[in-house]
């Protein structure tokens, strides 16, 4: 490691690690104070330029810090106190690794002499966290605390990104040191690979040229590397059809004619199918996971060549055989394409590519997202067109739970931009939609964000609620409430011999009320006819949180579906 | 990898999370005390020891990886074995001792400790070529690897 310029002052710990924060240009901080953090906030609030946002729970405090993340692509920072503050905080931590999520969690200990003692909230921070983490430091000695904080912040932010942890003893934070603060930090074991390789991806222009059946298929990848644009570019060029995964929605337009949707578990039938019929498929940004996928075996049954372009070498040829693996940040190596691309003098047969997207239409007319719009109960998917119609010119945010909510947000919100489609993939973390929310919204003060839940989903963080009102945070809460954990109950009814064990929310309270306890405003809406009026008058009220509590189908299921184990062409349609 | 705290729970907590086989891992700091050298006897198919490796890569910790067996390489591991050695038994294990080229380092009226050093399946041999009642204890370090002739795992 070399250290380059940088400047010398005896400070204590703490300070130190808050004017690294301030060196990184942080502007929030998420947290909840505790015995072993106690210098670390005395020093907070010593300044102004680092604002901390105090939430109800640890978990929230990342899961607000992931969502700033996500909105922005900064770091996303959190600072919670040793023992619970930790193990609180886990849940949320796993949730960014899993979305590769880049973020610095400030961790206290107890003092190092008593580290290993059993002391009091003490608990092994960095054994804890190790396997749900890119990367943790524990600072031993305050002479190594400028470095570890630089190399945290470099290791969140670059290669595949992720949540590195820094757990700092109480002693450590009072003891005093010269301060330096490096500009830039190199590690010899950690060198991530940006450009891709240009004969690899000469291959797969060529692929790409001879393909009769092509499919382009992206993920977070594609937002997380903010390479959108040279996406769009790419795909408009070769005139294919693009499909993205959850986490990657609003990596290319959702409204474009060759966007076919969603693709994987409860992806389109014209996604999926074109998916598993293609000869030829060009994967950015995306591993191919089970929801994804399915049955991998299943997939292999149809001969395709396929490219495959990731920053991480441990995504590609993990859960699927690739034929051109391509390492490398995926914006460098679309515009390395899109060069070669304009470059080159061949192009696709054009009468194979007009021959399958007259399949593809063929698919695409199945209409595989109707519903029964004339239904006198609240039909779910109705609220997510009726609110996609409505704010679709507002460049609104919109952040999920978990469940089959979040499903119909996916299928039915069309979403233009990258960064607006805030929601926990990986992990499927419940209770994350409100805490993502409130992230969003301090992020963008002016914009507009909504959030989408259900009734068992919002209730694991719903103390978020005093968050939202302490700094005004005027966030939508669209709550597709069934009474039903609705997605358990669908795989209940599907696998289970419709015995909806445990899955009935029962006992829920009165939401409109408890949201007025919290100072917010609620509203229940029971009526189809209702629902419009409601949303715009909940989107009219520019500085109110408001709760929508929407009373909607008990029943309703979330189609199309690929069971667990089966292949992506093997959908159960309505 | 580097000689940091936590870095051998690192490579340990990625075998056990991912499934991944280990049969020994030896680790020990090397000649440049920043650095330690770990060598990890694991088994799988190709596609498996393929995502092992990038896994590892993958740990912030890891400098380098190189796959021995992928080359000429050379393996050794030492094993301690205390024998009973009394009666008609103390000749024999001496002799075993010679044919495997092991040496005797501890002595007394009933036991002989020998240390043997080999590839694993030379350790397995010299046990197997024992009576089971012999062998009183036994304690293996797992195989440290290297590769042969020009073959230099180093780090620039």
């Amino acid at each position: 490691m070399e250290l380059t310029a940088g400047v010398t002052t005896e400070l204590s710990g703490a300070e130190i690690t808050i004017r690294c924060l301030q060196e990184e240009g942080v502007e929030f901080i998420f947290g909840y104070p505790g015995g072993a953090v106690l210098p670390l906030y005395d020093e907070l609030f010593k300044q102004e330029k680092v604002k901390h946002i105090l939430v109800r729970h640890e978990q929230a405090a990342v899961h607000g810090a992931d969502a700033y993340s996500r909105s922005t692509g900064k770091v996303g920072v959190v600072l919670v106190t040793s023992g619970p503050g930790v193990t609180n905080a886990v849940t949320g931590i796993a949730t960014a690794h899993m979305d590769s999520i880049p973020m610095v969690i400030v961790t206290g200990q107890v003092p190092t002499h008593a580290i290993g003692q059993d002391a009091f909230q003490e608990v092994d921070t960095v054994g804890i966290t190790r396997p749900c983490v890119k990367h943790n430091f524990l600072v031993k000695d305050i002479k190594d605390l400028a470095v570890i904080m630089k190399k945290a912040f470099y290791l969140a932010a670059t290669g595949r990104p992720g949540p590195v942890l820094v757990d700092i003893p109480k002693d450590v934070q009072s003891t005093k040191t010269a301060y330096f603060y490096p500009q830039s930090v190199t590690m010899r074991s950690y060198n991530p690979v940006t450009k891709g390789h240009s004969g690899q991806i000469k291959k797969a222009i060529q692929l790409l040229m001879e393909a009769k059946r092509p499919m382009i298929y992206t993920g977070g990848g594609i937002v997380l590397g903010n390479a959108s644009a040279e996406l769009t570019q790419l795909v408009r060029t070769l005139g294919f059809p693009c499909t993205n995964t959850l986490m990657g929605l609003g990596g290319y337009p959702a409204s474009d004619p060759q966007f076919v949707g969603m693709l994987g578990m409860h992806g389109t039938y014209e996604a999926n199918m074109a998916m598993q019929n293609c000869d030829v498929l060009l994967a950015i940004g995306a591993r191919f996971d089970d929801r994804v996928i399915g049955n991998p075996k299943h997939f292999f049954q149809e001969d395709r060549r396929i490219i495959h372009v990731d920053i991480d070498p441990s995504s590609i040829s993990k859960r699927v055989r690739v034929d051109v693996p391509i390492v490398g940040d995926v914006r460098e190596v679309l515009q390395e394409m899109n060069r070669q691309l304009a470059a080159a003098k061949e192009r696709p047969d054009p009468a194979a590519i007009k021959s399958w997207w007259t399949q593809i239409e063929q698919w695409r007319s199945r209409d595989c997202l109707k519903y029964d719009r004339a239904s006198k109960i609240i039909k779910p998917q109705f609220v997510m067109e009726k609110l996609y119609e409505l704010t679709k010119d507002m460049d609104l945010f919109l952040t999920s739970d978990v469940g089959q909510h979040q499903m119909w947000a996916a299928q039915f919100y069309k979403f233009e931009k990258p960064r607006r489609w805030i929601n926990s993939g990986g992990l499927g973390t419940m209770g994350v939609g409100l805490p993502y929310a409130l992230g969003v919204q301090l992020a963008y003060p002016d914009a507009t964000v909504a959030c989408v839940t259900g009734e068992a989903s919002i209730q694991m963080c719903i103390q978020e609620l005093s968050t939202a009102k302490q700094y005004r945070l005027p966030v939508k809460i669209v709550n597709l409430n069934n009474r039903y954990m609705g997605m358990v109950r669908q795989w209940q009814q599907f696998f289970h011999g419709n015995r909806y064990a445990e899955s009935y929310m029962d006992a829920l309270p009165d939401f409109v009320k408890l949201t007025e306890s919290y100072g917010h405003v609620g509203m229940r809406i029971d009526k189809p006819e209702d629902v419009e009026p409601a949303l715009k008058e909940a989107f009219g009220r520019k500085n109110d949180l408001v709760f929508m509590d929407f009373i909607t189908d008990q029943t309703e299921n979330v189609f199309p579906m690929v069971p667990g184990g089966k292949g992506l062409s093997e959908m159960i349609l309505v | 990898m580097e000689n940091e705290p936590g870095a051998l729970s690192r490579v340990a907590g990625l075998f056990s999370a991912r499934g991944y086989n280990i049969e020994s891992l030896t680790v020990a700091p090397t000649e440049d005390p920043s650095l330690s050298r770990m060598t990890v006897v694991t088994s799988g198919s190709d596609d498996v020891i393929e995502q092992i490796t990038k896994q590892l890569n993958k740990l912030v910790d890891v400098v380098k990886v190189v796959d021995l067996s992928d080359g000429d390489h050379i393996e050794r591991e030492l094993m301690l074995v205390k024998v009973r050695a009394s009666g008609k038994d103390r000749e024999e294990m001496k002799r075993m001792a010679d044919i495997f080229r092991g040496r005797i380092v501890d002595v007394t009226e009933k036991a002989y400790t020998i240390e043997l050093t080999g590839t694993g399946s030379k350790l397995d041999a010299f046990l197997e070529a024992l009576e089971r009642g012999v062998i009183l204890e036994t304690v293996r370090t797992g195989a440290s690897g290297i590769g042969r002739g020009e073959r230099i795992l180093k780090v620039s």
